[in-house]
């Protein structure tokens, strides 16, 4: 069968999936008086549609910052406003100001639903399209195979369409980042990351390695010269993308302070709820919450997210091809979410680990079977067509008992958080594991195979 | 590219496929569900709460039992387990309850009782008759478990529109390959039971009787193919009758009392011509041609003598929904007896052809192809979901033979097409318009890549015709809903869509008939591959 066809059903499972997904429920319905990341998203519609650009990031009478301000770059706001004049369009009762508060309807949800859709559609599909096309290894059955395993990534679908995200938006640029530097195209490369970046301030988990990346490259072609020249390109295309995004907000100082506010919100603890990284696991024997300041807090993480990203950031300044920037790329992120301040679960996106967030919203259903569907899927093709015996077979009944575990015993009463903080801490040793075991193979550099790693 | 041979067993694509599709239905439990849902809860809880001898007397919903008695045996079975997830839903009184548990476990027991029908595909792939392809996916058995595990009509129907077609349909292609087997005492087993869960199959029971009379009481035929009376079997007509009779009082026998009752309740021919959503059959196009007429005649009439109103016109109930009588306005009324006159007459070139000029199992299954299809085109009170019975057992002859694969190719996309209406709602949109397009795809490409050598398998007008469905499929559903029409004329998308369908349909019949009377022996076939 030809490649097109093959493609396309994969990426015709990808969006029934989705779409399925999507008829389930979403955080915090039915919920009030916050609700959840949906009513977030539709507040963002309300107040881009109807306050002026100087407005959103203020607590203003019109504006409550307490009440789901904005707190993502001002691209997720000029999209949450293009999302409004579409909605204003169908129903203008979704974005009154004021009176649209906690506003839940069959017909709204559909709208929202569909925006996620057509997001999808438009950035993160066709990337992973083009990645798998040109950047895998391998006949083309293992690109198609790869395709329909990302495609159908449970992580990615659940939060998209079942919590309600926009997540597609900025990993599909960033992607779209990889796939400009992958393809030489260093300048688009740049524009694209850039744009992710302002999308989702997450994207910094990213960002050294793009750094890294592109800064080895121009010294290799020498930094008197092309490659000067090269860097002072891409230093420029970074900054007008950013003086363009941003414009609207650098008429008054104040503006882009208050903006920079709003992303990282220092003035919160070092971690909420359960995520499974270093802080929150540590937490558990020691209380550092309480026991450290807020500066030692902020110190500690900092310097501890350093020393994780250095060495891979180094290898990587001296290497800069491409399988070490995608390796780069996975150290980087796993650091970040380990050790760096007031990080959410929603950083890893990782299906298994994700549980009590999704038991949470309603959605184990849908959970259940995609992860279910995306494990045995990813592990029988993968098998198939690395003809390896992976290990990772025990992985599955592993995980379906603790799924089930979670899910049917009760916890004693002593300890009500035990079972979302047992499997906080399982994954953070997990991860633990893999960012040094990522970080030994860049830095070690084993013999390559021939067949394809998986590394994003 | 050659791949060598998969670390697994080469079983296991079978196995990936099916738990493929029953991980997407188990992301469909939370779909919209269609009236049947409360039909067979309501079945449910009547089989549940009252004694045997009344299921067929009881009327306290709308939704009457009117299966034959082995499908309320297994409705009784399925209600044991029913008890486990909410009993609520087995009370009679309780009408149109729809607990998240009580739509779990339907949604559950539908996609558990599949079981069967995987069990009948995978007995259906060892009979085809060449399995070799240089790569998985261009195995023919590959392509056929695709074809029917996840065919687009299926999934909807019973998974989303709710109903148990995917079980039915296993006994079905079960008796069927055992046919192919020559395991006929079973298949004739199969059969039997299948017409005692739901009769509508009685449509494909002409093609049985002739060919098990003719293949198997007579138990061989003379060189040229015809028939060697002397072969006669009594043997054997004997234990299939007995076999079928046999079935039958099971079935029946506790309810031999009641039998008128249960007769009328199988058969309401109070119902009209054509089912809410007319089925694209040539009754459709009969009420076209009827309601030009009237559309002509009384706009004429109107300017013309600005007398009679429309109104005063009979007509039938065009508002969709419901089900009513249907009076012709200028065309002669049809009746239930004119429909099944012209059915028997459509089929019985068929039957005379395989009695004639038996071709094995393969020309029975395309007689019995040929029986659903007649049926579904002359029948009254068609319902559209009926065009899977074509459908389906066509699967197994589209990837032997060119010819075949190309029928099935017009019939497929056409039928599924027109079954679109059933789900109707904004939300069920993409998921319709996505599986339809995976379904098509996988379909057009396969076969094609299939049946490459000898040219295209569509020809040009074939191929417009199907790619017309594109243009039809955005003006019903996304430019009409916002003209003005769509007050005054709501159901005229359905009437399109209808008709055009309906075209395809005949045409696939036409060629179906033609394949069959034109076809020589089975040893002289030309294979296509």
């Amino acid at each position: 069968m030809e490649n097109w066809s093959l493609f396309s059903l994969c990426v015709l499972l990808g969006l029934t999936s989705r779409w399925a997904v999507s008829f389930h429920s979403y955080s915090g319905a039915g919920k009030p008086p916050m609700f959840g990341d949906y009513e977030a998203q539709r507040h963002w519609q309300e107040v881009t549609y109807n306050l002026p650009v100087h407005e959103w990031y203020f607590n203003t009478t019109n504006n409550d910052l307490n009440y789901w301000g904005l707190d993502y770059p001002p691209l997720t706001a000029y999209h949450s406003l293009v999302c409004a004049y579409v909605a204003k369009l169908l129903n203008p009762e979704w974005v009154e100001l004021h009176a649209s508060r906690g506003y839940e309807s069959h017909s709204h949800k559909l709208f929202m639903r569909a925006t996620v859709l057509f997001t999808d559609i438009l950035i993160y599909i066709p990337a992973v399209l083009l990645y798998c096309f040109y950047f895998c290894d391998g006949f083309s059955k293992q690109k198609v195979a790869t395709a329909l395993c990302i495609l159908l990534y449970p992580g990615l679908i659940l939060i998209d369409y079942g919590h309600f995200q926009y997540n597609s938006v900025s990993l599909g640029l960033a992607l779209w980042g990889i796939l400009g530097l992958g393809l030489g195209w260093d300048l688009f490369g740049s524009l694209a990351f850039t744009l992710a970046l302002n999308y989702k301030q997450m994207e910094l988990y990213h960002s050294l390695p793009f750094f890294c990346y592109l800064l080895g490259k121009c010294i290799k072609q020498g930094l008197i010269g092309r490659g000067f020249f090269q860097l002072a390109k891409i230093s420029l295309t970074v900054l007008v993308t950013f003086a363009l995004c941003w414009m609207p907000f650098l008429s008054d100082p104040k503006q882009p302070l208050q903006v920079l506010h709003r992303l990282f919100p220092f003035g919160r603890g070092l971690f909420e709820d359960k995520v499974a990284n270093t802080w929150c696991s540590l937490n558990v024997l020691i209380k550092i919450k309480t026991l450290l300041s807020r500066e030692t807090q902020l110190f500690l993480s900092f310097a501890l997210t350093l020393l994780f990203i250095l060495p891979s950031s180094l290898k990587l300044l001296s290497k800069p091809n491409l399988w070490q920037f995608k390796l780069a790329l996975v150290n980087s992120s796993l650091a970040f979410f380990l050790f760096s301040f007031q990080v959410h679960e929603k950083s890893i996106l990782l299906a298994a680990f994700m549980l009590p967030l999704l038991v949470k919203d309603g959605l184990l259903l849908p959970y259940v079977v995609t992860s279910l569907a995306f494990l045995f899927l990813s592990l029988y093709l993968l098998s198939h067509l690395t003809r390896t015996n992976e290990p990772l077979f025990w992985y599955f009944p592993f995980l379906v008992i603790s799924v089930a575990t979670f899910v049917w015993l009760e916890p004693p009463a002593k300890f009500p958080d035990l079972f979302p903080v047992l499997v906080s801490i399982l994954s953070f040793l997990h991860f633990l594991g893999f960012i040094i075991y990522f970080n030994l193979v860049q830095l070690m550099e084993p013999q390559r195979k021939k067949s394809q790693k998986k590394t994003n | 590219t050659v791949m060598a041979a998969p670390v697994t067993n080469d079983q296991s694509w079978f196995f990936a496929l099916a738990l493929g599709v029953s991980f997407l239905k188990c992301l469909l439990i939370n779909a919209y569900h269609s009236t049947d849902f409360e039909v067979h809860r309501n079945w449910l809880a009547l089989t549940h709460s009252l004694p045997a001898a009344q299921w067929y007397y009881e009327a306290t919903s709308e939704w009457t039992l009117d299966y034959p008695p082995l499908f309320a045996w297994f409705e009784y079975g399925l209600s044991h387990i029913a008890r486990f997830f909410d009993k609520e839903m087995l009370v009679v009184q309780n009408l149109n309850y729809a607990s998240p548990a009580t739509i779990l476990f339907q949604r559950l027991s539908v996609i558990v009782a599949d079981v069967v029908f995987f069990y009948a595909v995978k007995e259906c792939c060892k009979c085809l008759r060449e399995d070799k392809g240089k790569d998985l996916l261009g195995k023919p058995s590959f392509i056929l478990t695709v074809l029917l595990l996840w065919n687009f009509g299926l999934l909807i129907v019973d998974h989303i529109h709710f109903q148990y077609n995917g079980f039915l349909f296993g006994v079905l292609l079960l008796s069927i390959a055992r046919h192919f087997q020559n395991r006929h005492f079973e298949g004739a087993l199969l059969f039997s039971i299948l017409l005692n869960l739901k009769h509508i199959y009685l449509y494909i029971a002409p093609a049985y009787g002739i060919y098990l009379l003719r293949c198997f009481c007579f138990t061989q035929s003379n060189a040229d193919g015809s028939l060697q009376w002397r072969s006669f079997s009594v043997v054997r007509l004997v234990t299939l009758g007995t076999i079928v009779l046999s079935t039958f009082s099971v079935s029946f026998g506790p309810f031999i009392g009641q039998l008128p009752q249960v007769l009328s309740r199988l058969f309401p021919f109070k119902r009209g011509l054509c089912h809410a959503y007319w089925a694209p059959n040539i009754w459709a196009l009969y009420n076209i041609a009827d309601k030009n007429h009237l559309i002509v005649c009384s706009y004429y009439e109107r300017v013309k003598f600005k007398l009679l109103d429309i109104n005063k016109l009979p007509k039938a109930s065009m508002t969709g929904g419901l089900v009513q009588e249907f009076q012709h306005s200028v065309l002669p009324s049809v009746s239930p007896l004119a429909t099944l006159i012209c059915t028997v007459l459509s089929i019985l070139p068929a039957l005379f052809r395989i009695w004639h000029r038996p071709n094995g199992a393969r020309g029975f299954l395309r007689c019995l192809v040929i029986c659903a299809l007649g049926s579904f085109m002359f029948g009254w009170h068609v319902h559209e979901k009926a065009i899977l019975m074509a459908i389906l057992p066509l699967s197994l002859l589209a990837v032997e033979s060119r010819e075949d694969a190309r029928i099935f190719l017009i019939l497929s996309i056409t039928g599924h097409y027109s079954l679109f209406p059933l789900l109707f709602t904004t939300q069920e949109l993409p998921i319709k318009i996505f599986l339809m397009l995976l379904f098509t795809i996988f379909s057009l490409t396969s076969l094609k890549t299939l049946f490459r050598k000898g040219g295209a398998l569509l020809n040009p007008l074939e191929a417009t015709y199907l790619l017309g469905l594109i243009p039809l499929e955005l003006i019903c559903e996304f430019v009409y809903p916002l003209t003005v029409w769509q007050k005054t004329f709501p159901f005229l998308p359905l009437m399109l869509t209808s008709v055009y369908c309906a075209l395809g349909v005949t045409y696939a019949f036409i060629r179906l008939y033609i394949s069959l009377l034109t076809c020589s022996d089975s040893t002289k076939k030309i294979k296509t591959q």
